[in-house]
């Protein structure tokens, strides 16, 4: 299982490593938040092995509350990067379409 | 070889494949060319990858408290994870941050009224 | 929506259900205790926040429902795998699609549970819904020319046909059947 546990270590580093580069390079901010979502993805993983390897369930519940509130960082900057866009068919808003996005353009050449 | 034997090789399986999964999605964030296609690689080590470790850690425990706890995790995840990408996917295609070109057709756009063709929507980089 | 007093308590039984089962799991223990425990609790959450209501019209068949499952656990594996390899492939570079994909059936959980099976699966993406036409705009990950992409729209209206051979009610079931006898 020691075998086991380090090459599992080592897989998930480097994933971990990869999407830090993403994280550092962007280039936009919703390219930050997937990479940030992997990061997660990873770090739910690699609990769980912690857990599975020590044969210890103390990291469980820390487990419970990434898997539930994880998402809630990529829906709000997801909700906050769109810009409002008149529903194909329905009447057009052309004045409340919001001519210039002040602060959603992070990291935007 | 008993039957612990077996519970532990099938743990270490599934343990590797889910890290397997996570760096392959590692390797597609890093060199897809454009954000939709990088989302698509960050579903895998969401999903299938997180699940896989996950029988792997509830094989290793093999209590009913635990288990109990990790199929919670993995419901949870299964439920947030598309919300969550629907939101970003959503946001990437209005600001127009992905590779026109790389689409071989694009009904969304055909859908839009005039003057709200894709090329018409803001323009990101202003 | 039908606001028939009877739909109304079915579709909070089920709600309340559904959160005693997720009670009974938190605690991991399965006993009268948790159990009743767990009611109370979820009675009390489900009177004090009421959501908009979810009508769940159809019953669930359980062969159709395992039928469902299986399929969506093998096109996980092989979705999967095949976005590993393409990650692993060198100077390769996978075009993708925006497809619209019209759902036969028109309710809100049919339009949710659909979409969030297909952006379970790994290479498929929601990008955009139309709640009123029903409809789903899919982002396709590696398809190469007009035929992938209209096979992958027949894969979808088979995944909402399977969801709703699962749960759905006996007319939206007609409502399936009646698509696919006039192709």
């Amino acid at each position: 299982m020691t075998v086991v546990a380090f090459a599992v270590a080592v897989l998930l580093a480097a994933a971990f490593g990869m999407a830090l580069i993403r994280v550092v390079y962007g280039p936009s901010t919703l390219d930050r938040i997937v990479a940030n979502d992997v990061l997660l993805a990873i770090t739910v993983g690699a609990i769980a092995t912690e857990a599975a390897y020590t044969r210890d369930a103390t990291g469980l519940p820390i487990l419970l509350g990434l898997a539930l509130l994880g998402p809630v960082a990529s829906i709000a900057v997801g909700r906050f990067a769109a810009p409002a866009r008149p529903i194909p068919g329905s009447a057009p808003h052309e004045d409340e379409r919001p001519e210039s996005q002040p602060s959603d353009r992070g990291g935007q050449p | 070889m008993n039957l612990s034997d077996v519970v532990n090789v099938l743990a270490a399986a599934c343990l590797l494949s889910g890290a397997f999964l996570s760096l392959a999605a590692g390797l597609g964030l890093l060199r897809f060319p454009d954000l939709l296609s990088r989302m698509h690689a960050a579903t895998k080590p969401q999903v299938l990858g997180l699940l896989l470790i996950l029988t792997g850690t509830a094989l290793r425990l093999g209590t009913v408290v635990d288990i109990t706890t990790l199929i919670l995790v993995g419901a949870f995840q299964l439920a947030t994870a598309p919300v969550a990408a629907h939101m970003v996917g959503r946001a990437a295609y209005r600001t127009v941050q992905f590779r026109r070109d790389l689409l071989i057709t694009d009904e969304l756009a055909a859908q839009s009224p005039p003057g709200q063709t894709a090329d018409s929507r803001r323009p990101e980089q202003s | 929506m039908t606001a028939r007093p009877n739909s109304r308590v079915r579709d909070r039984l089920i709600a309340v259900g559904a959160l005693t089962a997720m009670w009974m799991l938190l605690w991991g223990v399965f006993s009268w205790a948790t159990f009743l425990s767990g009611l109370i609790v979820c009675a009390v959450v489900i009177a004090a926040f009421p959501l908009p209501p979810v009508t769940f019209a159809g019953r669930p068949r359980p062969v159709n429902l395992v039928r469902f499952t299986v399929k969506f656990f093998t096109d996980l594996v092989q979705a999967s795998a095949h976005l590993a390899w393409t990650a692993f492939r060198f100077r390769y570079e996978a075009h993708s699609a925006v497809i619209a994909v019209r759902l036969t059936v028109r309710s809100d959980l049919n339009l949710t549970l659909c979409g969030e099976a297909v952006s379970l699966i790994p290479g498929s993406l929601i990008v955009d819904t139309d709640r009123d036409a029903g409809v789903l705009y899919i982002h396709v990950f590696d398809v190469n020319d007009r035929q992938a992409v209209e096979q992958y729209r027949r894969e979808v209206h088979a995944l909402e046909a399977r969801i709703v051979r699962a749960i759905g009610s006996d007319a939206e079931l007609k409502q399936i059947t009646n698509e696919k006898g006039q192709p």
